[in-house]
């Protein structure tokens, strides 16, 4: 297990945050994912201290997520958003 | 005389850079919501404010210049002038979703950094504010340091101004390379932040409707429900526009045999043209049935839905949710399935959803399934509201299906090996389609089909007449036999007899290499030539079929269609998007060698059933 540096304690991984609770992005652990999974991460705006909030999940297996970041909703699996650290909003 | 500017039309995917094109240039092209329906390059002329005419590129919908898909390569090359056959661009139109700026502003400073004459389109600026978000032009203007113009392609507003602001950027702006801040995205963020004059939260609209179309439960019985519908639709919306085609084609033989004397003439435009190509012709309005859901699902937003409910059922054949999309518009033609394959990130994936995408059911199979299912299957209900005719046809669609997955395991397995798929897309918000938009993408799809038919159909066909018609039989002798296409036929004859294939089939499989749906014409056309007393003349094509072929040979040969690769159109794209002949060669023997194993273990076990 690697650790994920400077992780507050209040983190945890956004495929653990419950549906419709909104948090914000502590750290992206970019090493966990290969290089055209994170560029396309990028691209939707995943970033330090950027509000995200799943919104829904798939039939099966509750995955893929449907996740809001900034504006806009963007579909991603699970092992993938295992790699976002987030701390929920009060 | 120097060429007009060339102006790049550039923006992320959703930014409604295709309405805006449509908007400049009034050219024909198709506009969807799906993330990379841009998949070709497609070019117009606009005047300028003085009549200076210029060109437009539309370029593939891109996140940015670090390219994660084919698609956002061909973006990337042609921007920075490394793009074969395409010069560079002497300005650029970017174009912003004004309700999501803080992601697209990202890529547009990596545009500004080009520095060439640009100017930006605030484009659904209706939208954003409906939505409670109100962007000023003017701040944005002054943030990015060049011209910004709110627009509303779909509602054409804003295009004088816009044309006004091209005209002057290209004549007189010196535009100076922005540099690139260190972190984008931040960068982005900031400018929006600035350029939003209020924000006041509403709950929107798709998020709704999604609350609905991706529940866990109500989701995939809406998906199911679309699909069926979809097929219904297809079947039963058609009889009617069928009717008509058949009619008019009748008409027009029985003026040609009336107007000639009887001789070759005659032949070719009654037996040939007429019989070969109305044949196929009357598979029009199911082709543009099937078309018109597919404009509306990737109209309306709702594919990339659908896209999110499979995701995780394909992922089970090794393909990403994503691979639904071009899938399914393999059910109306593989061609443009496999260029949907673009927007594919992972090259493996894209691989094999190319390898797959000829076996989903397309439209040119229909003519050959209704025919033979017409001339063997009985018409009786084998349960109350199922009909056998329409469950064969179910079960075929069901095995092209079965066997595309089952492929792509066996394929992901050996030959595309290679990194776990993945699965990143946007969900767009639901917009509904303009009427407009649809019509054209409907009124290309029946050109492209009719063109099809009036080409590479009517040529096979016309060749096959005349290989078929000469030599002449003598008495006694039958003329699908004598003809140089009977001799042809016969070498194939030795091929296929192992798997229950007769002469009239072997003699149909070779023009059918050409298109799918030749095979029926070749088959009418065959008959027509053989036909001798006028008795026989009154029955149509599925009659005489009935009537000559043995059951299990029907079977086979509906077997063999599910698999068989024929169609050039496709191997020539799967040549082109894969860079070489090697897959395309792949494509065509595997797919040949389960069309023959399907076919050969239908014929056998129908035989050993005793049907």
């Amino acid at each position: 297990m690697t650790a994920v540096p400077s992780a507050s304690t209040f983190a945890l991984p956004l495929d653990e945050l419950r549906l419709g609770r909104r948090a914000r992005i502590e750290i992206v652990d970019w090493t966990a994912l290969e290089a055209s999974e994170a560029c396309r991460l990028r691209h939707f705006g995943f970033d330090e201290g950027v509000m995200v909030e799943p919104l829904h999940s798939g039939p099966v297996g509750r995955d893929p997520l449907a996740v809001r970041v900034g504006r806009m909703t963007v579909a991603i699996r699970r092992t993938h958003a295992r790699a976002v650290r987030v701390v929920p909003a009060a | 005389m120097n060429p007009a500017p060339l102006v790049a039309v550039v923006g992320n995917p959703n930014a409604g850079k295709s309405a805006l094109f449509n908007a400049l240039t009034g050219a024909r092209q198709k506009v969807g919501n799906y993330p990379g329906v841009t998949v070709e390059r497609k070019t117009g002329r606009t005047a300028l404010a003085d009549g200076r005419p210029v060109e437009l590129v539309d370029l593939p919908g891109a996140y940015g210049l670090d390219p994660s898909s084919p698609d956002e390569a061909v973006t990337r090359d042609v921007l920075t002038g490394r793009f074969a056959g395409e010069r560079k661009p002497d300005g650029l139109l970017i174009v912003l979703d004004a309700s999501n700026l803080d992601n697209h502003l990202r890529f547009a400073l990596q545009l500004l950094g080009l520095g060439l004459p640009t100017v930006v389109a605030l484009n659904m600026i209706d939208m954003a504010r409906r939505d409670g978000l109100d962007v000023s032009a003017d701040l944005l203007s002054i943030e990015l340091g060049v011209p910004v113009f709110e627009t509303v392609a779909v509602r054409r507003k804003g295009m004088d101004e816009l044309r006004a602001g091209l005209q002057q950027q290209l004549l007189h702006a010196k535009p100076v390379a922005r540099p690139e801040p260190d972190n984008l995205a931040r960068e982005a963020r900031r400018i929006a932040a600035a350029s939003i004059v209020r924000e006041t939260p509403v709950r929107r609209w798709s998020h709704r409707l999604d609350r609905f179309l991706l529940h866990p439960l109500a989701g995939p019985l809406i998906l199911a429900a679309i699909m069926f519908v979809m097929f219904q639709a297809v079947f039963a919306w058609s009889e009617a526009p069928i009717g008509w085609i058949e009619s008019g084609m009748a008409a027009l033989a029985d003026m040609i045999t009336g107007a000639l004397p009887q001789g070759a003439l005659r032949s070719l435009l009654v037996d040939g043209v007429i019989g070969g190509v109305g044949s196929v012709v009357v598979f029009l309005p199911q082709i543009l049935i099937l078309f018109l859901f597919i404009l509306l699902l990737e109209g309306t937003g709702y594919m990339v839905r659908a896209a999110f409910l499979m995701d995780r059922l394909m992922s089970r054949a090794g393909l990403s949710g994503r691979a639904f999309i071009p899938l399914l518009s393999s059910f109306a033609c593989a061609v443009p399935g496999i260029m949907a394959t673009r927007t594919i990130d992972n090259e493996k994936d894209r691989l094999t959803t190319i390898l797959v995408a000829p076996l989903m059911t397309c439209s040119a199979r229909l003519p050959v399934y209704t025919l033979i299912i017409a001339a063997f299957i009985p018409h009786r209900d084998i349960l109350p509201g199922v009909n056998l005719q329409g469950a064969v046809m179910f079960g075929l669609y069901l095995a092209g299906i079965v066997g595309a997955l089952g492929a792509a395991l066996l394929l992901r397995k050996t030959v595309a090996r290679g990194a776990s798929s993945f699965f990143m897309m946007e969900l767009p918000k639901y917009q509904l389609p303009a009427f407009k938009d649809v019509a054209l993408g409907l009124w290309q799809r029946a050109i492209i089909f009719l063109k099809r038919a009036g080409g590479i159909i009517m040529l096979t066909t016309v060749a096959l007449w005349a290989l078929a018609s000469f030599p002449q039989a003598g008495p006694g002798q039958k003329q699908s036999e004598v003809s140089i296409a009977g001799k042809i036929a016969s070498g194939i004859e030795v091929v296929v007899k192992p798997i229950g294939f007769n002469h009239d089939i072997a003699l149909a499989l070779l023009p059918s290499m050409a298109a799918r749906e030749v095979a029926v014409s070749a088959i009418a056309t065959v008959y027509a030539i053989d036909q001798s007393d006028e008795a026989q003349a009154e029955q149509t094509l599925a009659q005489r079929l009935g009537g000559s072929w043995p059951l299990p040979t029907a079977l086979a040969f509906l077997a063999w269609f599910v698999f068989a690769p024929q169609c050039i159109s496709t191997i020539a794209v799967t040549r082109r998007e894969t860079n070489g002949w090697k897959w395309p060669l792949f494509m065509v023997g595997y797919l040949f060698a389960l069309a023959y194993i399907a076919a050969g273990l239908t014929y056998w076990t129908a035989v050993a059933l005793g049907l």
